[in-house]
Order: C-alpha cells, then sequence, then structure tokens
C-alpha cells in the first residue's frame, strides 16, 4: 500500500495542476449529461402521463374556449420537442417557468420549501448517525451477541415498517398521549407574527435572532418528523457500520496493536472505526441524499411544507415546470452532497489524495 | 475490553435519556389564542386568491369571507335572497334591467368608500379576464365589448345590470351570490396593474391586477386576507371596517393539514380548534369525544354513476333502468358514506329551488334481470368503470360490481388518479365512470343544465357538459330546463324543475347515488359555528370562543 503512495507524492507539481483540471472535466461533463438526461426523462414522462395539463390548471368546470386559450398561452399547442427547447432555453438564461399551482416562479417557490426538508433532513441525519454509528460498532465488536441481534432486529424494524405508519403511532405516543413534542407544521401559530424567518432554516433563524423561546417551539416541532428520518437512515447505516468494522476488525493491524496493549477503546474507536469511517461517509452522505428527495410521506403526516409535498402536489396536478424545478434542485444536491463525500474522502484518507 | 465498551455506552444512553427529559419538560395541554381561530383544512387546491378567477372549493370559502357581493343567499332559507353591499334591487318591467341601490357609508378594508364604479369594475374585469368561472356573468350575453354598457354605475350608489333575456330572477340573482361578482376595491387594484401588450392573444392592454390579486387582497368582507402561503397556512384578520356585524375573533388561520387521521390528532390535543377534512373512522372517534363536537350540512354535490352511450349495451333504456336497481343504496348509505353523504337519487341538491326528495330505488336484482332480458342480454355482459384511487368511490364502485355481477353482468373496475380518470371521461372514451358534481352557482339551473343539455353530440362538440361526455341527447329535457330559466314565477319555475328531475330519474343513463354532507369535528369551547349549504356559504364571521 504504502509502496503507490510515494510513487504518487514524487509526480511534478504541474502534472497534478493537469490532472485536476481533467478530473474537473471529466466531472463537469459528467454532470451536464446527468442534468440533459435527468431533464429529458422528467420532461418527457410529464408530457405522456394522460393527463391533461390544461384541465388541471383549470379543473372541471372551466369552458372551452378558456381551455383552448390557456393551452395556447403555455404552449401546449407545440410539439413536444419543440416545448423542450423553449424550456432549456428559459433554464440556461435562469428561467424555471412559473408554478401554476402557486403562480410563483418556481425558484421563489422552492426557495422557500426547501430550506424545510434540508432542515428536517439534516437534523435527522444526526440522529441517525450519531446513533446508528456506536450501534454499528457495536453489533460489530459483539458480532452473534444478543446486542447484535437487537441491533439488526431494530434495524430491521426501521427499514420494512412503513414510515406512514411509524409516524401516525408515533404521533399518538409522544404528540397526543405524553406531550412532548408539537404538531402540526414547523412552528407553532402564535409566533406567525413575532417571528421572520430569514434563511428559512427556522432553528439557525430563531438562534440567531435569539429568540430562544421559538427556538424551542420549533425544536418541538422538528424532534418528531427528524428522529423519525433519523430512525429510517439509522436501520441502514448501523448495518453498514457493522459490515465495515467487522471488515476492519480482522486485519492485521488490528491485531498488531492489540498486540501492542493498546486500550480496546483505542483499538475500536480509535483504529478500526477512523478506517471503517472513510466507506462509511459515503454510506451517510448517501442516505442524507435519499432524505432530502423521499420524506413525501413523513412531509404529508407532519404537514411539512417541504420539497417533497412540493413536488408530488405539483405531480398530481400535471404542474410540470415545478416538477422539474424540484427534481433539478434535488438532482444539483445529489451530485453536490456526493461531491462533497469525495471531498472528504480525501481528507479522511490520504492514499486517495493527488490521485 | 468489554467493560470499556459497556462504560462508553452507559455514557450513551444517559445523554440520549437526558436529551429526552429536556424535549419532555413541558407537558401541558396545547390551546389556540384566545383570539384565534385555528382550523386544519386540505387547503391544496387553491391556487389564487382572485375572486375573478378562482374557483376552488377552499378558495370559496376564504373569498366569501374576506369579499362583500352585491346580494347572498339567505342562510334561514336558502332558495331566497337578502342584501349585502345592495340595499335594496328592483327588475324593470321588461325583465332585463335590475337596478341595485347600495347601503351608505360603505368601506373596504383598506378604507377607500366602496362605491357603483367598483361594482362596475368589478364584473368588467371578471368578464374581459375570461377565467374559469367568468361564464357564471357571461351567460347573461356579457362580453369584453358591451361590458361597460350593460354592468355600469349610474352614479356613485346605483349599479344596473343589463340581462340578454328575460330570466327568472330567481336565476340572476342566485348566480350574482356567486364569488366572481365579488366587489373589488378599483382605487386599491388599479395602483398594481400590470401593462400587457395587446396582441392576437391579449385584447387588453393590462391584466387588470390579476398577478397582484392572486396573492393579494381589495376586499371588504367581515375578515381581511393578511397572507396565504400555498400547502401552509391562510391567515385572515377581523375587517374593522366592515359594514355588517364585526367578527368576533381577531384572526382566523387555516393550516395545511391534509391527513385526517393527523387531523383528529390535532384537533384532540387543541391544537386546531376545527377540524375540516375528517374521515368516517375518524369523525366516529371525535364524536365519541366529551371536549369535541361535530356539525355537519348537505353540500350541494352529488355522486353519480354515469353509462356512456357509445357502448351499445349501456345505450338501451332498459339496461340504464336495470343499472338503477342494482346498486344496493341502503348499504352504502349505512356504511360507506355514514355521516359524510346521504342517499339522494335526483340530481338537484337539497337546499335548492325545486330539489325533488324521491329516492324510488333499491337494491332490486330480480326486477334488474327481468330488465336486461327485455334489453335482450338475459345473461348479462362485461363492462369497465373508471374509478379513481379514493374514497368513498372505490369502495362504491367495489359494492357495485358485487350487486352487478348478481344479474350476471362483469363490470371491471379500471382505478386511475383523479385527473387521469377525469381527462378519459372527458374524452368520453370510457364506458362507466363514477364520479361527483357540485353546482357552479346555487341556482337549480347549474345541475339541469350539465345533466340535460348537449347542443353539439358530435365529438368535436366543445360544451362539455355531463350529458355530452356520456354521448347522451335529452331533447325535451334540455327544452323544458331552458323554459324554466325564462320562467319568472319561482313556484311555477320550482315545478318545472321537479317536473325534469322526474323524467330524468325514469329514463337517463346516470344513475345518481348520494348527496354529500360536508362535516367537521370542533372543540366545544368554540360558539356560533356552522356548516353553510355550499363552499362559499361557510361563514366564519359569528364564530366566537
Amino acid at each position: 500500500m504504502s509502496i503507490v503512495e510515494t510513487r504518487q507524492e514524487v509526480r511534478p507539481r504541474k502534472g497534478r495542476a493537469l490532472s485536476f483540471a481533467k478530473a474537473l472535466g471529466r466531472f463537469l461533463f459528467a454532470a451536464a449529461t446527468t442534468y440533459l438526461g435527468l431533464l429529458a426523462v422528467t420532461f418527457f414522462i410529464g408530457r405522456v402521463v394522460p393527463i391533461d395539463p390544461v384541465l388541471a390548471i383549470l379543473g372541471d368546470r372551466a369552458p372551452s374556449h378558456v381551455v383552448e386559450r390557456v393551452r395556447r398561452e403555455m404552449g401546449f399547442d407545440l410539439p413536444l420537442y419543440e416545448q423542450f427547447y423553449i424550456y432549456l432555453k428559459g433554464i440556461l438564461s435562469g428561467d424555471f417557468g412559473t408554478s401554476v399551482l402557486t403562480t410563483n416562479p418556481v425558484m421563489v417557490d422552492i426557495r422557500r420549501v426547501f430550506p424545510a426538508t434540508l432542515e428536517l433532513a439534516t437534523v435527522g441525519t444526526i440522529i441517525g448517525s450519531v446513533i446508528g454509528v456506536p450501534l454499528g460498532v457495536l453489533a460489530a465488536v459483539r458480532r452473534g451477541s444478543i446486542a447484535d441481534q437487537i441491533v439488526r432486529v431494530i434495524g430491521l424494524v426501521g427499514y420494512s415498517v412503513p414510515i406512514f405508519w411509524l409516524a401516525l403511532i408515533s404521533l399518538v405516543i409522544f404528540y397526543a398521549q405524553l406531550r412532548w413534542v408539537a404538531f402540526p407544521g414547523r412552528i407553532d401559530i402564535v409566533y406567525e407574527y413575532s417571528f421572520t424567518p430569514v434563511t428559512g432554516f427556522y432553528l439557525l433563524d430563531s438562534a440567531w435572532q435569539g429568540q430562544w423561546d421559538v427556538f424551542y417551539d420549533v425544536f418541538r416541532h422538528i424532534i418528531l418528523p427528524a428522529s423519525l428520518l433519523g430512525y429510517f437512515s439509522l436501520a441502514y447505516i448501523s448495518r453498514m457500520t457493522r459490515s465495515f468494522m467487522l471488515n476492519e476488525l480482522s486485519q492485521e493491524y488490528v491485531v498488531a496493536a492489540r498486540a501492542k496493549g493498546l486500550s480496546e477503546t483505542r483499538v475500536i474507536w480509535g483504529h478500526a472505526l477512523r478506517n471503517a469511517a472513510v466507506p462509511l461517509v459515503t454510506v451517510i452522505a448517501l442516505s442524507y441524499a435519499g432524505l432530502l428527495e423521499g420524506s413525501v410521506l413523513t412531509e404529508t403526516v407532519f404537514s411539512w411544507p417541504g420539497i417533497g409535498l412540493y413536488i408530488t402536489n405539483s405531480l398530481q396536478s400535471a404542474d410540470m415546470n415545478a416538477v422539474l424545478g424540484g427534481t433539478i434542485v434535488i438532482g444539483t444536491v445529489f451530485v453536490g452532497i456526493n461531491l462533497i463525500s469525495d471531498l472528504l474522502y480525501r481528507i479522511l484518507d490520504p492514499r486517495t489524495r493527488n490521485r | 475490553m468489554i467493560a470499556k465498551l459497556n462504560r462508553s455506552f452507559r455514557l450513551l444512553s444517559a445523554g440520549a435519556a437526558l436529551s429526552l427529559l429536556m424535549v419532555a419538560a413541558p407537558a401541558a395541554f396545547a390551546e389556540t389564542p384566545k383570539d384565534t381561530l385555528v382550523e386544519g383544512f386540505a387547503i391544496d387546491d387553491i391556487i389564487t386568491m382572485d375572486p375573478g378567477e378562482a374557483f376552488e372549493l377552499s378558495t370559496a370559502e376564504v373569498t366569501s369571507n374576506t369579499y362583500s357581493l352585491l346580494v347572498r343567499l339567505d342562510m334561514n332559507d336558502t332558495s331566497k335572497i337578502k342584501g349585502d353591499l345592495a340595499d335594496s334591487w328592483t327588475v324593470s318591467d321588461d325583465g332585463l334591467t335590475y337596478t341595485f341601490k347600495l347601503k351608505p357609508g360603505l368601506k373596504f378594508a383598506s378604507g377607500n368608500p366602496i362605491t357603483a364604479e367598483d361594482v362596475a369594475w368589478s364584473f368588467e374585469r371578471a368578464v374581459k379576464l375570461d377565467k374559469s368561472p367568468a361564464f357564471i356573468l357571461t351567460q347573461f350575453g356579457l362580453t369584453g365589448d358591451n361590458v361597460t354598457e350593460k354592468a355600469k354605475a349610474v352614479d356613485p350608489s346605483t349599479f344596473t345590470f343589463t340581462v340578454d333575456k328575460p330570466y327568472a330572477p330567481s336565476f340572476v340573482l342566485n348566480c350574482l351570490t356567486a364569488t366572481i361578482a365579488s366587489v373589488v376595491d378599483k382605487k386599491l387594484v388599479m395602483d398594481h396593474v400590470k401593462p400587457i401588450t395587446v396582441d392576437a392573444d391579449h385584447k387588453y392592454d393590462n391584466d387588470f391586477g390579476n398577478e397582484w390579486l392572486k396573492t393579494n387582497y381589495a376586499g371588504s368582507g367581515a375578515y381581511k386576507l393578511r397572507e396565504w402561503r400555498a400547502n401552509e397556512v391562510v391567515v385572515m384578520e377581523r375587517n374593522d371596517n366592515y359594514y355588517g356585524e364585526k367578527a368576533k375573533l381577531n384572526r382566523v388561520i387555516y393550516r395545511y393539514m391534509k391527513e385526517s387521521s393527523a387531523q383528529r390528532l390535532a384537533l384532540e390535543a387543541g391544537d386546531i380548534d376545527i377540524a375540516r377534512n375528517l374521515e368516517p373512522g375518524d369523525l366516529d372517534a371525535v364524536t365519541k369525544n366529551a371536549d369535541l363536537a361535530t356539525t355537519n350540512a348537505p353540500k350541494s354535490t352529488v355522486y353519480y354513476v354515469s353509462l356512456n352511450s357509445k357502448n351499445e349495451n349501456l345505450k338501451k333504456p332498459e339496461v340504464q333502468e336495470a343499472f338503477k336497481y342494482l346498486v344496493d343504496y341502503d348499504a352504502i348509505g349505512a356504511t360507506l358514506i355514514k355521516g359524510i353523504g346521504e342517499i339522494h337519487q335526483t340530481f338537484l341538491p337539497t337546499g335548492q329551488l325545486g330539489a325533488l326528495n324521491e329516492n324510488p330505488y333499491k337494491l332490486d336484482v330480480a326486477k334488474a334481470k327481468e330488465l336486461l332480458a327485455k334489453a335482450g342480454l338475459p345473461d348479462g355482459f362485461s363492462v369497465t368503470m373508471d374509478v379513481r384511487n379514493t374514497q368513498p368511490v372505490t369502495g362504491i364502485a367495489e359494492s357495485m360490481q358485487q350487486t352487478l355481477a348478481q344479474a350476471g353482468v362483469k363490470m371491471e373496475i379500471i382505478p386511475g388518479d383523479g385527473k387521469q380518470t377525469l381527462t378519459k371521461f372527458r374524452a368520453r372514451t370510457h364506458d362507466m365512470y363514477i364520479g361527483q358534481w357540485g353546482s357552479d352557482y346555487f341556482d337549480p339551473n347549474s345541475n339541469a343544465d350539465t345533466f340535460t343539455s348537449n347542443p353539439d353530440n358530435s365529438d368535436a362538440g366543445t360544451v362539455k357538459t355531463l350529458a355530452w361526455r356520456n354521448t347522451w341527447e335529452a331533447p325535451e329535457l334540455d327544452k323544458e330546463t331552458k323554459a324554466a330559466l325564462l320562467e319568472r314565477d319561482a313556484a311555477k319555475r320550482a315545478a318545472m324543475y321537479e317536473d325534469v328531475q322526474k323524467k330524468f330519474l325514469a329514463n337517463s343513463p346516470f344513475v345518481i347515488i348520494f348527496q354529500q354532507i360536508e362535516v367537521a369535528g370542533y372543540r366545544k369551547n368554540l360558539k356560533d359555528f356552522k356548516l353553510g349549504p355550499s363552499f362559499d356559504t361557510n361563514y366564519v364571521g359569528p364564530i366566537a370562543k
């Protein structure tokens, strides 16, 4: 292993810069084609669904001359490729069109709904990894023991129980019975007048403005849906941690470390986990990205005004500008998170630097 | 080594327990503020707040609480009309000109005075914008070219409205209670109009403030609209300039909540005062709770199963009649629509002028078999039904599948998303369809027209009434409906609609099953909460705590 490393270290500086430019170029090209593919697929699926978009906009009662006029106004009478061309042209000039449902420019809507999802997913992922990683480590260290079995069951339940059902049950317990958490939405209506969000991340906004009562209220609103999402990702994260750790614990350097007389804590948390952490970052990043796009049901149950709910509602109304805009944003975030996890990879694993 | 690990885990679980405790600290009962009404409501149908454009049910409720009209339905007897902004009105002898006198000293929420000029401009912009609900006004012969003549201010307190035919006054006035006729603050909206270049598609040089009014407010109702955030919230505040009895509470907040069970939980916990979308199961639980109560009102929406005459079998009158005997009305009424609907077999909903309350059909398989034999189909046949995948329609379709099978008719259910089945229905490529029809305005003509009128039965027909969508023509009924429109004596007019309904009941490709009842659960500390007979009469002004 170390031989490879040395060889790369001696590469000239210029060559390294060139390889970085190449890598960047490759990345940009890949991103561009990904986007184009994403757009084309979403666009055409949106247009071939057996729903008349004008009907979705105007409802069942509109007189036919209004229907025809709107069809012309929205350009639905043009051939598909022309519609796609017009749409692409708009996007390149930063115009994502206007949502039919909310009548706002799509990007204005997304700026409003996306922070809600992002905040929820971030808290969820933090909960999922803070609990999931130690559980996975425990399961690996005590492989085959009762603890391992319990972690396995916890994981399986999180994976197989419909989150919709789990959400309702947890609402009944923690909200209706115990009254530990608040519901519905992101914030209590009493703060409708006194709290003005700036960034859209309510936890940050309220803390920044020093409104600690608001912060506490927001926390009470977010904790249950975030815990559910956290549980969902915990299931995945703990399984993966377990297998990565098992892999590391069987390595020779662990035996060597133990032979040197290092404490078990150091061996497990300081050596094995640090090595397992490298692929784990990708796992956590992927589950984070998954939470960003896939929390539609949670958002519905908790009346959480996030992007999942926004896209689903738009899709049901054949509001394609909104669906496409949302898809692009989620796609961008997905690519972005992958990129960040790549970078983290480089920081955590010296071997991958300069490669 | 295991002991060490245990220690770190003990630390971890202690931390987890501590954080749980932190969350658990205040376990007090939630309560909405004393001066605020909070409703949990699936408001995701709202797409605009402009009364000249909106035609959605949730918007109808907001608009009717935030805007004033010339006239309104009389809540004590909804077949009658009372003045809103109008103090009095007269109809000319030829039945063409309606003259409205406004109440004195009226003001918009903005403080601007309400004049006949505002009324005239509201009509003008509604007609010229020509959005979905505009036909409610243009059916009186109003066009973009003549509207300023037909709807005009004679002096600051007198408004005249001229129609093209001597219609029944009840018809004209009923249509003026629709939200499209809401009076908007001309002076305020004029500050926000957007210029538009005139071309083939755009006849006028401005948008009449449509873009601004989609999310803003220029009215004079009991409440004023403060904010609407799509899929999140609608906030209304008391309008202190309102001419009538002032609203009791300072503000009303509609919170977007989609799920019935979630609404129920929030209602039980006291985080909302009213739950608006309760399904039968949750409704039951609310009824049993001592702190909660329920209220209901029949709405002007009927659910029907229609048979497309493009299908040779369904075209036969005997088959159509047989199908009316193959619905288990009693079972459906007792279970599937319990609390949310009542069996109703005629097309005019209870509450409207001339509504007929006759339910002659019962499940009668023997009779249906007889009719099918008469139609030359003693062994039945196969047929499909397009059903959107929501309740109660799916349940009703499944029930019909069973009862039809008893007479040998094999019905296949084609499930689909709402917009998808509707698209197919409007292209009339279905066999059978289960749907609902809500009156466009609170007058018998709305339903009578859609169920009987079909001016062009070809596939190219542009007037897509329910009769057209099922390839059905009923020239006799259509003629009588049109005549009723011109009958100026309300009692005679009502009798004509009763006659049309009787004939329709005996002979039509529509199996009308039930009328919708709107239900709501609320906390018992609310006073004077009532639902109205239509979605634009659910008034929140009188509600107190």
